[in-house]
């Protein structure tokens, strides 16, 4: 039993990984060689492709838009996210139990229905197109993770904030030197998984970028796929090589922090 | 106590991301609803335009499109493949994960990447995997299908649904595993004293437990499916072959964008909704039933 456990993971774990490896080594050959015995090339291995998608692509560019893509999305999560989060949990104000349901609400509420009029508002009536402000502003306040930020102030103790209100601080002052601090843990893996949405979005930044110099790389990836993938006879290399750079900062981050995805934290998000 | 509550600095807190809900989701909504009874049109910048009150007409020329109705058709597809798949590996791996003792971080690691990568940069290795002459098909030999998996009609959202599973398993499997630790153990010893097989364990005590997160997870699944974009856009070049495994939102696009019909749209946008919330609410009576 404990032998078929472990041939089924590992048999996942090779099939899940393998497109990942596939990527890498067909970024660096020079011609794409689809044959079995390609898979484990022994020589020939090259940098070309990453030359030849940074002449077609600006990738340093894409990437700092990606970059500031993503830090506008991850700020306004991180600051209004948490004195949201914060309120929610620990005040009790006039509206509270409203802004809770909307919060549970808008997790319901497909993004592609508001597709249409956040473009035509965004876009058309606020003429932010080929913007930073335009690209960052669906996803300005991740909600989910407002509801991870509740669920971990909900669980800090009540007499904490007693002693420290009874200490005459106020409530900035509690949320920012006695909560923030035990609850850094969520903290982080809010921020992870608040990037992967910006990081990774392709649907809306196409949208709102048609000028190249303000795509960010999963945009400009993408349109070089569509672009080229029915002209040029060998595109392959270039492609990939361009989806690892992509890909790259994700994963690297995911696997240095990857014991901060951990179900329990997660699951508290879900479960509410 | 106080007509503004203990706290009202709560209300100053909050407020930024109640005016985010507002403009980006509430205001959007009601547009996006306002929008799909009107005629709306994209003019020329500021000139004033009328947008008359159309009743349903918009939502007549939605249900008579056939474009709309392949693009359900192939959600239909994508769903009766991806949501058993997604469920059934899913729980498989996550239970096999959670007994893991070893390599539990190369596995978790494995089985989340895909997730965690962007679509874009995956779908560029899984065109160079299935093309006509890719890996795969040569792996396959003369059981290659011809024509090749993305420009074959009938094969093109079976790839795609299979795609899907692949990038998003590693989400489900997370949330298996935190519905996984809730199990009691007890449960497992008194299936295990009346001598229950592995194989009786799994399904008469794990399947039923976790069932409150199956029914999320095939809900999950199901929204996905729903706003299914990229792929069919990037993987069979804009919902190929001849609109095969074009879905609803590729032709919201294509529809409301690129031919400037979004009231068109905005039907359909609210249309796509409904039909989820009405599944969603047959899946939860199903699961919830006994």
């Amino acid at each position: 039993m404990k032998a078929v456990r472990y041939v089924v993971l590992f048999l996942g774990a090779l099939i899940f990984l393998f497109p990942f490896y596939y990527m890498l080594i067909g970024s660096l050959q020079s011609a794409p060689d689809t044959s079995i015995a390609g898979a484990l090339p022994t020589n020939g291995l090259t940098l070309d492709n990453y030359a030849d998608i940074n002449s077609r692509v600006d990738l340093l560019g894409s990437l700092i838009n990606s970059g500031i893509f993503t830090g506008g999305v991850l700020l306004g999560t991180v600051v209004f996210g948490v004195l949201a989060g914060y309120a929610l949990a620990r005040l009790r104000f006039r509206g509270r139990g409203t802004l809770f349901v909307l919060v549970l609400l808008v997790q319901v509420i497909p993004f592609q229905l508001l597709l249409i009029p956040l473009y035509v508002l965004i876009v058309r009536g606020y003429g932010l197109a080929d913007s930073y402000l335009g690209m960052i502003l669906p996803f300005a306040i991740n909600t989910t993770a407002v509801f991870i930020f509740r669920q971990f102030f909900l669980q800090l103790p009540d007499d904490l904030f007693a002693a420290a209100r009874l200490d005459g601080a106020g409530e900035l002052r509690v949320l920012w030197s006695v909560a923030l601090p035990l609850v850094r843990p969520a903290l982080l893996t809010a921020v992870l998984l608040t990037f992967i949405g910006p990081w990774n979005e392709f649907l809306w930044p196409f949208l709102v970028t048609k000028q190249a110099d303000m795509q960010p790389l999963a945009v400009s990836l993408a349109n070089y796929i569509s672009n080229v993938s029915s002209r040029a006879a060998n595109p392959f290399g270039a492609i990939l090589a361009g989806a690892c750079v992509l890909a790259a900062p994700a994963v690297g981050l995911f696997i240095a922090f990857q014991r901060h995805f951990v179900s329990t934290d997660l699951g508290s998000g879900v479960k509410g | 106590m106080r007509f503004l509550g203990r706290h009202p600095v709560g209300m100053i807190l909050s407020a930024p991301y109640a005016v985010y809900l507002a403009v980006i989701f509430a205001y959007p909504l009601g547009f996006a609803v306002w929008m799909s009874f009107h005629d709306y049109f994209f003019a020329a910048p500021g000139a004033i335009v009328d947008h008359p009150f159309v009743g349903l007409d918009n939502y007549r020329a939605v249900l008579g499109d056939p474009g709309v109705h392949q693009a359900f058709r192939n959600i239909l597809i994508f769903l009766v493949i991806n949501v058993p798949l997604t469920t059934g590996l899913a729980l498989v791996l996550a239970v096999a994960l959670n007994r893991a003792v070893h390599a539990r971080a190369f596995l978790r690691v494995a089985f989340y990447v895909p997730y965690v990568t962007a679509s874009v940069a995956v779908v560029g290795v899984w065109l160079f995997l299935f093309n006509t002459n890719g890996l795969v098909n040569s792996a396959l030999g003369p059981l290659a299908p011809d024509p090749s998996w993305l420009i074959n009609e009938s094969l093109a959202m079976p790839t795609i649904a299979v795609f899907v599973t692949w990038k998003q398993l590693g989400f489900f499997i997370l949330l298996y595993l935190a519905a996984l630790q809730n199990v009691p153990k007890e449960l497992y010893e008194s299936a295990a004293v009346d001598g229950a097989s592995a194989w009786n364990r799994f399904w008469s005590v794990t399947v039923p437990a976790v069932r409150p997160a199956t029914a999320l997870v095939v809900i999950l699944a199901l929204i996905t499916g729903a706003n299914l974009f990229t792929e069919p856009y990037l993987l069979t070049g804009g919902g190929g072959p001849s609109g095969a495994s074009a879905s609803p939102v590729l032709v919201m696009y294509q529809r409301g964008l690129q031919q400037g019909e979004p009231d068109f749209a905005a039907a359909l946008g609210v249309l796509l909704v409904i039909g989820v919330l009405i599944v969603a609410y047959i899946n939860r009576r199903l699961i919830e039933r006994d």
